[in-house]
């Protein structure tokens, strides 16, 4: 456990020494300001034009959350689908190819350990990102009424989704030198998980195994508002075994 | 203290290390000899557990480098040929991680990294950035890095390629002074070297040792690199001393 501290100790630090999270952490958060200025505008307008309307009873069906929070997380998780891998592509990528890679495989550590310190610093950056975003619903709060409940559920949503992310960019990273080999495949498996339930036909066996594994439909439950258990074992699965892999191909290096 | 049997590495049909044996005593200075390509590096990440080999085995005080290796790898001190250095940490934050890694104790480190900067002469270099460093302090801190758990065993590959004259004298000043009870393996292609600080030479070609023999043992009026020389050509692959010389003739031939 005192390894995997140190490593992750280490590799966070790393962090916030590269430009490259900088950089992600400037281009999400501006990206996600502009989301939730064009969504609240809109939002805006569209009140006008019902009012304007005469229309008064449709305003109890317009709300923030629905309107502006909700497409906000939808927005910001396709930000993350294409940052993400930016992040996490040197994670293992760049010790090899520095021939830092040597020294933790010959260092007395668990290749357990190795994996789990890079992913809890990852975890720490993106939780911190995701955390950051938050300053959007305390806008809402501070000036409007929207259900904090489910915003609160959407944002664990998207951190999940975030870790996920990054669990498979892991995975990615590890099996190469070559960080932009990384980057690409962990953004085409990610894309995968996201379309995944496409080809399925509904109704059937194998259709519904294909909707369980598609991501947007276990975020989508949770921006609703809706923390289900099967949501959080499905995110935590995907977590696991992106991990496992990780491990396994990081282990693989001994056996070759 | 170590012992390897009948070691070989193959990639594929090219068989980089083949049935190699060498034993080097506890307190011994072992010079690992050979051409660029021979098999020395693969050799020495074998022994250190950072690649398996395809056969045989590797002893490091008594435990086996591939089942036993995390006990294994705690008695080792590495340097490999590229120091595994992290660009952006600073020299004394480095050893830091590296002490904490290599399983000293958090009570420990500070007087740990103290002891090495003042070893290998860091001492103006602590604060700096170790992707700021010159060649020749980076080679110190990959020294320094290899020492810091006190290890009893330190595999060093070619320690002093690529320094300058009074560096090399330094590093190898340096590691005389490392011996006492610590058994050191360099490998290396500068011949002075191993007849200044090692007990014991081995040396390898094309992946087969061709001698292994204690300094002291070799016939008297050789020099090293007619030794070296001699034992390439036996093996057909350099021309040189003729192979139908004894090294005794040749050492004879000289004492005249």
């Amino acid at each position: 456990m005192r390894n995997t501290l140190t490593i992750a100790a280490k590799e966070l630090q790393g962090y916030f020494v590269q430009p490259v999270a900088y950089v992600v952490l400037t281009v999400f958060l501006l990206l996600a300001g502009y989301f939730f200025f064009a969504l609240l505008h809109q939002f805006d307008e569209m009140i006008q034009l019902v009012v304007m309307m005469g229309q008064a009873d449709q305003l109890a069906q317009m709300n923030l959350n629905t309107r502006v929070i909700d497409p906000l997380l939808h927005d910001l998780s396709i930000v993350l689908l294409i940052v993400m891998p930016a992040l996490t592509m040197r994670v293992f990528a760049e010790e090899k190819r520095v021939g830092t890679y040597e020294l933790l495989l010959t260092a007395p550590v668990r290749t357990g350990e190795i994996v789990l310190g890079k992913f809890l610093a990852t975890a720490a950056f993106v939780l911190i990102m995701v955390g950051l975003a938050w300053i959007f619903p305390l806008i809402l709060i501070v000036f409007g009424n929207p259900e904090v409940g489910v915003m609160f559920a959407g944002y664990l949503g998207l951190a999940l989704l975030a870790l996920a992310f990054a669990s498979v960019g892991l995975f990615t990273s590890s099996l190469t030198q070559n960080q932009i080999i990384a980057a690409t495949s962990s953004f085409g498996l990610l894309i995968l998980l996201y379309v995944i339930s496409w080809i399925g036909d509904a109704g059937t066996v194998s259709g519904a195994v294909l909707k369980y594994l598609s991501l947007p439909d276990h975020f989508s439950t949770m921006t609703r508002g809706v923390i289900d258990t099967t949501d959080l074992v499905f995110f935590l699965s995907v977590i696991l075994v992106a991990l496992f892999l990780t491990q396994r191909s990081v282990e693989s290096a001994r056996w070759r | 203290m170590i012992e390897v049997k009948n070691l070989t590495k193959s990639y594929g049909s090219f068989i980089a290390v083949n049935d190699i044996s060498f034993k080097a005593e506890r307190g011994q200075i072992l010079g690992f000899l050979g051409p660029n390509g021979a098999g020395k590096t693969t050799t020495m990440r074998i022994i250190t557990g950072f690649m398996p080999a395809s056969d045989g085995t590797v002893l490091i005080d008594g435990l086996d480098i591939f089942a036993n290796s995390l006990e294994a790898r705690r008695r080792i001190g590495y340097l490999p040929e590229n120091p595994p250095l992290y660009g952006d940490m600073r020299v004394v934050q480095y050893l830091r991680f590296v002490a904490k890694l290599r399983g000293v104790r958090r009570s420990e480190v500070e007087a740990a990294v103290e002891h090495v900067v003042n070893t290998c002469g860091l001492a103006e270099m602590a604060s700096r950035i170790c992707g700021q460093l010159s060649k020749g302090y980076r080679q110190r801190v990959g020294l320094a890095q290899a020492l810091i758990h006190n290890p009893p065993v330190l595999v060093l590959d070619e320690p002093t390629i690529g320094l300058d004259p009074r560096q090399i004298h330094e590093i190898r000043d340096l590691i005389q002074g490392l011996s006492g009870d610590r058994t050191i393996v360099l490998s290396t292609h500068i011949l002075p070297e191993v007849s200044q600080i090692c007990d014991k030479v081995v040396i390898i070609n094309d992946g087969r040792i061709a001698l292994e023999e204690k300094l002291s043992e070799l016939p008297a009026g050789t020099s090293l690199e007619e030794v070296f020389l001699h034992a390439i050509a036996k093996e057909g692959h350099l021309p040189g001393a003729t192979s139908e010389e004894t090294l005794e003739e040749v050492g004879a031939g000289h004492s005249d």
